[in-house]
């Protein structure tokens, strides 16, 4: 423990101007977004030459390995078979309710891959595909979605937070899991996520304030893809873009293509590692599309156009990676049969467990509410034990 | 469960013993379990080089440093978020609300998160951390200020709710809050801070820390049953009381005595865990009760251990249970407080009422 380790600034702004000096540039260059979305590939897969990617000077984004570059597209793929899966699924009434990610993909598979094992992610409900690409088995994700009272998998062991559903509550939870590592001279990055919509709320706001006042490494990843439920992003906000936000906190903030996979993984990785080797948070605005409804449960032809949803298809980030893949000579026939072979499985076995009924004890829900059961917990689980025998002889 | 008197008998006779208040009594709590175990830490507003607004936690960034005890921007959600996160993260927060009514901020992440996230996670991710939270009136505070806020917190399953009334159990539950493996609000009655008892804070620490390593009970008897104390012995009636309304509890009952009425007084000390037990012994022996606490009284703790007495003692009764509550209003001015608080005559006129013409 370095208890030693002053968790404040010490000077006001110090440590972006530290920073910026280090790149050679002022802190308003430094924190100031990109005068445009960092993008890479053109919606045709087309890599996009450097000096019109929209970087600015003194930052460098590298393209990630090759390795890397089809381990995202497998996970891209597997990730809009699960999507596509989960919502026939809720349409056959196996799954009680399912927010997809569909056309949100590269965000998804970028949050995963862009963190090292001892990295932390805090996803909210509607990245079940982040969850799946950092490694949780799908079936255990889909737990809480087919109604069961539990978040399925195990926090700890995955470094994956239950998802959140109270908007934004979970990035102050990020911000305190990165803090206690700072405390404990470790260099864990914690990668928070969440919607534009979700911005407007209070704990969006104390979350980048005490993560840039505590100077921890947190990456604030903002999906947004337009809608909070039927509400456009104009309605939330009139700062000029999401990434603007983080300079009231004295924090570095960008956009990028989110329908990019390249641009993803790079300005993730990137973040990152600035977060890591630094200490210090950063925000970063992902501009994606929601091609389907909030979850089944919306109409969104009672808000957006369909015009709107076609024009989005010409971006898909699954195509476009293909095809650079492709061009690139790292995707052949072979790799590509691969990958949708285990698509297909991964899609067969939430086929199979959705359609089996799940084994749960209802005298569980006593179990875990405290460490150990108080007496009126156990009299009560008692009481629905002694109901359960009843039903049972009855 | 413990119906023997105030615990521990030892430290009153101790030779160390000398006049300490509550507050130092909670200070030196955190301080020693500080010193024990690293991953304690103590944040909130004005915490580190103020020592609290109540200087409750003076000393402790002089003394540890800024890593384990400091201040943090104004937000309380956020104090509490981050304080969920660090617990997840193998620490124990200890952190301070300024005031009773400064905690609504963070009630989201409270009741959403820090409460739920054990049975959420199906007991994987435990969160042992301490709220304490500053409450009740007495002080001559302003609105804002004197807020009985336990209800809430008590009504939100996956919490535990201590609140001690005496300076012994400032320091042992303090500490059994800290090393409590489930997330723990702790509310301190700000009208005893400065009160004073006689007590030895070392032999205290010796007694709790022996406690805790040898023996599987908790250390400081709260544990999952909820650890009632009968705080004086009586035969006709029993004051059930918490927090800052035992000592009226106790001045009321030395005043019945006067009139040849018996009362005796439990000091529930947890609210949750709730102790059963304690509460229908005491109701047993004496047949009749008067539930007596600062908070206003519809839909309170109160109203909850009337219930309790009613399903499961009604047998035992002579007359009906009374409460002596705060009114059904907004904390009331300085001025005008002490209309409001539960009195001594408030509860002697509450006994004049439990039939005892039988
Ligand atoms: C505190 C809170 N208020 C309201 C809701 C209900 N709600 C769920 S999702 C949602 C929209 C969020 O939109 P956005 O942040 O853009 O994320 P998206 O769903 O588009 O991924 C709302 C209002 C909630 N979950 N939590
Ligand atoms: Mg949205």
């Amino acid at each position: 423990m370095t208890s030693d380790t002053a968790p404040g600034a010490t000077e006001q702004g110090s440590h972006i101007r530290d920073t910026s000096s280090s790149f050679g540039i002022t802190p308003e260059q430094y924190m100031l977004p990109a005068a445009q979305q960092i993008r890479m590939l053109a919606p045709d897969g087309r890599l996009i030459p450097e000096e019109e990617q929209g970087t600015s000077p003194g930052h460098e984004y590298p393209i990630p390995e090759d390795d890397a570059l089809l381990a995202a597209y497998e996970a891209l793929v597997v990730g809009r078979r699960v999507n596509d899966q989960n919502y026939a699924l809720v349409r056959q009434g196996r799954l009680a309710v399912y927010p997809s990610s569909h056309g949100q993909e590269a965000c998804q598979v970028g949050a995963a891959l862009a963190l090292g094992d001892a990295d932390w992610m805090f996803p909210t409900y509607r990245d079940t595909v982040a969850t799946i690409s950092r490694g949780v088995d799908p079936l255990e994700v889909m737990v809480s979605f087919r109604g069961d009272w539990h978040c399925g998998y195990d926090p700890l062991q995955y470094k994956i937070s239950a998802m959140s559903t109270p908007l934004t509550t979970q990035l102050l939870h990020a911000v305190g899991v990165a803090h206690a590592a700072k405390l404990r001279g470790e260099d864990t990055v914690v990668l928070a996520m969440c919607g534009d919509g979700a911005t407007s709320e209070g704990d969006f706001h104390e979350a980048l304030n005490f993560a840039a006042v505590f100077e921890v490494p947190v990456v604030f990843f903002v999906q947004n893809n337009g809608y909070a439920i039927s509400v456009p992003l104009s309605h939330q906000t009139a700062a000029p873009s999401l990434a603007h936000k983080a300079i009231g906190y004295g924090m570095a903030g960008e956009q990028v293509d989110g329908n990019d996979m390249v641009a993803v993984l790079a300005t993730l990785r990137r973040a990152v590692d600035l977060a890591r080797k630094n200490s210090m948070p950063l925000l970063l605005e992902a501009i994606t599309y929601r091609m389907q409804a909030h979850t089944n449960a919306d109409d969104d032809s009672r808000y957006r156009e369909s015009d709107e949803v076609e024009q989005w298809k010409q971006r898909d980030p699954l195509q476009r990676m293909r095809t650079f893949l492709t061009d690139r000579g790292v995707l052949d026939e072979n790799a590509e049969t691969r990958i949708s072979g285990k698509a297909e499985e991964v899609a067969a076995a939430l086929r199979l467990a959705m359609t089996t009924e799940p084994a749960m004890d209802p005298l569980e829900i006593f179990d875990h509410v405290y460490s150990a059961p108080t007496a009126q917990l156990r009299e009560q689980r008692a009481q629905l034990a002694d109901e359960l025998a009843r039903n049972q002889e009855g | 469960m413990a119906t023997t008197t105030t615990m521990p008998a030892a430290a009153e006779t101790a030779t160390a013993a000398k006049p300490t208040t509550f507050a130092a009594a909670l200070n030196t709590a955190m301080s020693d379990a500080m010193e024990r175990e690293a991953s304690v830490c103590v944040f909130g507003e004005d915490v580190g080089t103020l020592g609290g607004v109540f200087r409750i936690t003076d000393g402790l960034t002089q003394r540890f440093g800024k890593g384990r005890c400091f201040d943090t921007p104004l937000a309380e959600s956020g104090i509490a978020g981050m304080a969920m996160g660090m617990a997840m993260n193998g620490m124990r927060p200890v952190i301070e609300m300024q005031f009773d009514a400064f905690a609504y901020p963070a009630l989201e992440q409270i009741f959403s998160h820090v409460a739920k996230t054990a049975n959420r996670s199906r007991g994987r991710v435990r969160l042992p951390m301490v709220i304490r939270i500053p409450y009740g009136g007495g002080v001559g505070g302003v609105e804002h200020h004197c807020d009985s806020s336990e209800a809430y917190y008590a009504h939100t399953p996956g919490l535990k709710i201590y609140t001690p009334a005496t300076v012994t159990d400032a320091y042992l539950m303090l500490r059994e809050a800290i090393d409590s493996p489930d997330p723990v609000v702790f509310f301190e009655p700000k009208k005893l801070y400065w009160t004073k008892e006689s007590v030895d804070l070392s032999a205290l620490r010796t007694q709790y820390e022996s406690a805790a390593e040898n023996s599987s009970a908790p250390a400081a008897g709260v544990g999952a049953e909820g650890g009632a104390v009968v705080v004086r012995e009586g035969t006709d009636v029993s004051f059930i009381s918490y927090g800052p309304s035992v000592s009226t509890a106790l001045k009321a009952a030395a005043a019945a005595a006067e009139d040849g009425i018996s009362a005796e007084v439990l000091d529930l000390r947890s609210i949750v865990p709730f102790d059963d037990a304690a509460l229908a012994a005491t109701v047993a022996k004496t047949g009749r009760a008067i539930v007596i606490a600062e908070a206003q009284g519809f839909v309170s703790v109160a109203s909850e251990i009337v219930a309790r007495i009613q399903e499961r003692s009604f047998h035992s009764l002579s007359s009906p249970v009374k409460r002596v509550t705060g009114f059904d209003i907004p904390y009331p001015s300085p001025k005008l407080e002490e209309h409001h608080l539960p009195s001594v005559d408030r509860i002697l006129d509450a006994l004049d009422e439990l039939q005892w013409e039988d």
